[in-house]
């Protein structure tokens, strides 16, 4: 121990004087170098005598032993500073902590490993915050089997309390999931065994989650029972839904109702249904029949021809191609449209002479649409086209289908003319007409379509609330205005004749579908009601059925009737 | 009264937990006073949260083998919190808690999930702790550790060999092999073991010398190793042992070019890797699209998320969720059983205690002035954090799943052993630090008065120097 200190003494104080020894040295290299170089100089005098000048060579070895003077100066005055900043660091480290030379790399390491880890951290934080429910409803989830062995399921309402779905428990604590309105919700609400589908399948975190208080728990723990899941309330109207089923009656379609300001679902019908409390019964000989699309929610998953509904979206891109110019349109209709060797016809043949643009739409004169779309810029179309979510994902946390569409620069002339009367390549889906209708209605911005209202305990304490949200601004609030006076135009003098003329005012537009080359058609009606302060938005689609005008706006007016009469 | 006791644990728990982090923070910062009721706090913390977790799985199971299991458990971390501080005073008192603490989280979770790997697990942890004692005094009494450089590059390369050539395919994975004794078989992971080694080489390859001709001679050792795992299809491993060395140049050299070229060098291994290998693809493709391939490649990690969304915040309560549901939940994926049943929260917290235990490294590291001590510590910190950073990323879905333990946490002998060997060295070169720092501080006192030029301070900073210290030392202890 006391070897070391005088040891390392020694070897300081060699280190001192060896300093010292240094700055001496340098001093006498310094002065050696001096006295050379002025030899050196006088050497060179000797050598070339001839060219002698002894005042001169004096004066460069004056200067010479000048500068090195001061050389040896300045290097003296840094040994100086050299020590002077030893010594300041060592007075530094007396006051500072015990540290290594490479502390500097070490700590940066630390902020590195600490950075990654907050990235991390962070990850973890906005996974757990925003997956939750997406994780605990996954199927292949096991957990969820482990809740529901906790907790019964709870009730899903429609939104003025009515049971749309319910758990019943027998006194041998048998489970039974009952439907009181069996088919009428079989879409909508779907099923909760056998997979899940509807409000089943979206709102299955809260059906089979509880918040129930924690003396309910304890109590029900001793009782040896389980706990009452959350009942979530759907925006969705019994009697509507009732008007809207009885309407669509035997016939295979679809029906999309829907508040305008908010995005609400009051209504989903999709012929044929199926009972749900039947569920497992019928599991088999659905799935085995490979063509039934009982299963198949048509108002959502259904692709059809858009038919003459599909104006809409072709006037609207010629009111944006021709903003000035489209109320001076003006064609003459002699029943068909001709470009080469493709003909359109308009529907059975009518001759509608001379028309504008707005009666053109409000008669749905296909020749004179087709006419339109021929002289319409492609590539802008497909932009629209986008804009209004053809092609795209939507916004629909139901399960839905695509919405296509095949408009695009270099489109045939053949091709381009079906698509502007809604014929040709282009499928929608009743939701996403419904979406692009109920935009219109609503100065061009679309709220999304939502359907679970809010989730209560059993206590009747909310739990979670849903918002309307805006998915943003589809066309214009001038573009929505001329379309809106167009579509009031089909129903005061044009093809929906059937809505005027009631306690309130309705606009919309019909469509008949053809599907195959028999002339079949699909009877189409979309529209809203009413006109000045749109409150609901409905979207019928009766299959096979012939004309929109003749068989969905009936059943439109009958929907409206309910709605408003419901009001009062 | 099953329901109050565990719906309340929940919170409760997670609040601890909380508080013990907070406090295990603060313990990191130096100029505080009472540091020591700070880490009575935290052994009493932890007691509480060991109770509240056993009370919650006697509950629910009403099974009287846990009830065993804890005092067994709490025996344990008691003699651990006192035992060392006592043989060793100037232990780290912080490190040793954090590590009371992991282990016992660790036994808890491994517990619930294997009641008999639980046990394995424990007799190795105490066996682990009655070798781990002995540390601090071997790696002292021992003064040749610094000469054996080329010793541990060979005994790394033939222990990852052994495995290479004999090991036991273990999911894709040559990782172990197991030897049968009389009183039952004992399966060895060699490439936990050859982390140690592997740290002393680099830090006795580094210590003197850092030339260019030395770091690339020790990138071809630390490249065999590599090369070897990657072989073995040990791909944890051998991402570990990579940024060890990386790392451990970086702060041997200070040459940030170094930290450059790794990062450079590394990516294009990885890339090669990618090209070459099926096994390195189906990771990446696992962890891009894990929800495409549900039902293979993508099961584990998409098991491991639903364990964590299911949990959440809180957790759903130890034995009320179904984490064994995950495939290898005890070694890869228990960070996301800890999340499922302890809650997000927790989970947090154990992930930052960790990472309070590689500052606590870095700032011993930092204060060494012998380099090759400094190294071990450093080595040690990297290897341990990153590869926390390798399983909680990986069963998070942050980054592709490389199948590696979390130390202290997951079932492993090996493992468990290992990172307790790892953290005692530490304690070791910690409490030579302290007696040095303690020299340190008495020499420049002892100086007093006539140090008013600062001469003095020069001296002892000196003799504190690199291998000065380590002559000091000899020479006491050769008495």
């Amino acid at each position: 121990m006391e070897k070391e200190p005088s040891e390392s003494k020694k070897a300081q104080t060699e280190d001192e004087s060896k300093g010292q020894k240094a700055s001496a040295k340098i001093r006498d290299t310094q002065k050696g170098r001096e006295s050379e170089e002025a030899g050196k100089g006088q050497e060179t005098d000797r050598r070339s005598p001839e060219k002698r000048n002894n005042v001169n060579t004096d004066k460069i070895n004056a200067d010479k032993v000048n500068t090195n003077k001061k050389n040896t100066d300045k290097r003296n005055a840094n040994a100086d500073k050299r020590n002077a900043d030893k010594r300041n660091t060592d007075k530094k480290n007396k006051g500072k902590k015990y540290r290594a030379a490479n502390q500097r790399e070490i700590f940066l390491t630390g902020g590195f490993f600490a950075a990654l880890f907050m990235v991390m951290i962070g990850y973890l934080g906005y996974f757990t915050a925003t997956s939750e429910q997406e994780m605990i409803n996954n199927s292949y989830n096991s957990r969820q089997e482990i809740l529901l062995s906790r907790n019964y399921r709870g009730a899903i309402l429609d939104r003025n309390g009515e049971v749309l779905a319910e758990t019943l428990v027998d006194e041998e604590q048998n489970e039974t999931r009952v439907y009181p309105y069996a088919e009428l919700f079989s879409h909508i609400v779907g099923y909760s065994t056998k997979g899940r589908m509807g409000v089943e399948a979206l709102a299955n975190y809260y059906l089979i989650n509880t918040n129930t208080s924690l003396s309910n728990k304890a109590a029900n723990d001793v009782a040896g029972v389980k706990n009452p899941g959350d009942s979530v309330y759907t925006t969705l109207d019994v009697q509507l839904q009732q008007v809207a089923d009885s309407q669509l009656d035997i016939y295979k379609g679809a029906i999309v109702v829907t508040e305008v300001s908010t995005g609400k679902l009051l209504a989903m019908v999709s012929h044929p249904n199926f009972d749900p409390n039947q569920i497992a019964e019928i599991w088999d000989s659905l799935i085995e029949d490979e063509d039934s699309t009982i299963l198949l929610n048509r108002a959502s998953q259904g692709l059809y021809p858009p038919g003459s509904t599909f104006k809409m979206i072709t006037a609207l891109e010629y009111i944006r191609q021709n903003p000035d110019a489209y109320q001076n349109y003006s064609f003459q209709c002699a029943g068909y449209y001709k470009s080469g060797s493709n003909r359109i016809n308009c529907y059975h043949g009518t001759n509608h002479g001379t028309v504008d643009f707005e009666r053109s739409f409000a008669k749905s004169c296909n020749s004179s649409f087709a006419n339109i779309g021929m002289g319409l810029d492609r590539g802008k179309f497909a932009d629209t086209l986008k804009g209004l979510l053809f092609n795209e994902p939507l916004p629909l946390t139901l399960t839905y289908s695509k919405s296509s569409t095949a408009v695009s620069e270099d489109m045939s002339a053949a091709d381009m003319m079906q698509t502007s009367i809604g014929q040709g390549r282009t499928q929608i889906t009743p939701i996403h007409l419904n979406m692009i209708t109920s935009a219109i209605a609503n100065g061009g911005i679309l709220m999304k379509p939502y359907v679970i209202d809010h989730v209560e305990n059993d206590a009747g304490n909310i739990v979670k609330a849903f918002q309307p949200v805006s998915y943003g601004r589809l066309l214009s609030e001038s573009e929505s205005a001329v379309l809106k006076e167009l579509m009031t135009a089909v129903v005061e003098k044009g093809t929906a004749a059937n809505l005027s003329g009631r306690e309130y005012s309705a606009a919309g537009k019909t469509g008949s579908a053809e599907y195959n080359d028999n002339g079949d058609s699909h009877a189409w009606f979309t529209g809203f009601a009413p006109v000045d302060n749109p409150e609901i938005c409905v979207t019928i689609i009766v299959e096979g059925a012939g004309s929109g005008g003749d068989y969905a706006v009936p059943v439109a007016r009958r929907i409206f009737d309910a709605y408003f009469k419901q009001k009062k | 009264m099953k329901e109050y006791i565990t719906e309340i644990s929940r919170y409760v728990i997670a609040a601890l937990m909380a508080g013990y982090t907070l406090c295990s923070f603060v313990c990191l910062l130096d100029k505080l006073e009472k540091k020591r009721i700070l880490y009575v706090l935290q052994n009493i913390l932890m007691f509480a949260i060991q109770l509240l977790m056993f009370a919650d799985l006697w509950v629910v199971s009403r099974d009287l083998e846990y009830l065993f299991f804890y005092v067994f458990v709490q025996v344990f971390l008691l003699a651990a919190a006192v035992i060392v501080p006592a043989i060793y005073e100037q232990s780290n008192r912080l490190l040793l808690n954090n590590m009371c603490m992991m282990l016992g989280v660790g036994l808890c979770i491994v517990s619930r999930l294997s009641f008999n790997r639980a046990i394995r697990q424990y007799i190795i942890v105490l066996a682990s702790l009655a070798v781990s004692l002995l540390i601090p005094w071997i790696l002292y009494r021992f003064r040749f550790w610094r000469k054996l450089v080329w010793f541990y590059g060979g005994v790394g390369i033939v222990l990852l060999g052994i495995v290479l050539i004999l090991g036991e395919v273990t999911h894709g994975s040559k990782l172990s092999f197991t030897m049968h004794f009389a009183f039952g078989s004992f399966t060895f992971q060699p490439s936990e073991f050859a982390k140690i080694v592997f740290i002393f080489f680099l830090a006795a390859a580094l210590w003197e010398k850092v030339d260019f001709w030395r770091v690339a001679l020790t990138a071809v050792i630390a490249g065999t190793y590599v090369i070897i795992l990657v072989l073995s299809k040990d791909l944890g491993s051998a991402l570990i042992f990579f940024v060890g060395y990386v790392f451990v140049v970086f702060a041997a050299t200070r040459n940030y070019l170094y930290l450059l070229a790794g990062a450079v060098g590394g990516s294009g291994a990885a890339w090669v890797a990618y090209q070459l290998f099926a096994h390195v693809r189906t990771r990446v493709l696992a962890w891009q699209m894990p929800w495409d391939y549900i039902d293979s490649k993508g099961y584990a990690i998409t098991q491991s998320l639903f364990a964590i969304g299911s949990g959440s915040w809180f957790g759903m309560g130890l034995l009320q969720g179904n984490p064994v549901a995950i495939p290898l939940v005890e070694q890869d994926f228990v960070f996301s059983s800890v999340c499922e049943e302890l809650g997000v929260i927790f989970g947090i917290c154990l992930v930052l205690l960790m990472l309070v235990c590689f500052f606590n490294m870095m700032k011993i590291a930092g204060q060494i002035k012998d380099r090759f001590y400094q190294m071990v510590v450093y080595g040690i910190g990297i290897m341990y954090i990153f590869q926390i950073f390798l399983t909680v990323g990986g069963g998070i879905k942050f980054i592709p799943l490389t199948g590696v333990t979390l130390p202290f946490i997951s079932y492993g002998g090996s493992s468990a052993m290992v990172t307790m060997i790892m953290f005692f060295l530490i304690q070791g070169i910690y409490i030579r630090l302290q007696q040095e720092k303690e020299k340190y501080h008495v020499g420049r006192k002892e100086k007093g008065a006539g140090e008013a030029d600062g001469k003095g301070a020069v001296k002892i900073k000196e003799s504190a120097d690199g291998e000065g210290t380590f002559r000091v030392k000899k020479s006491t202890d050769g008495r």
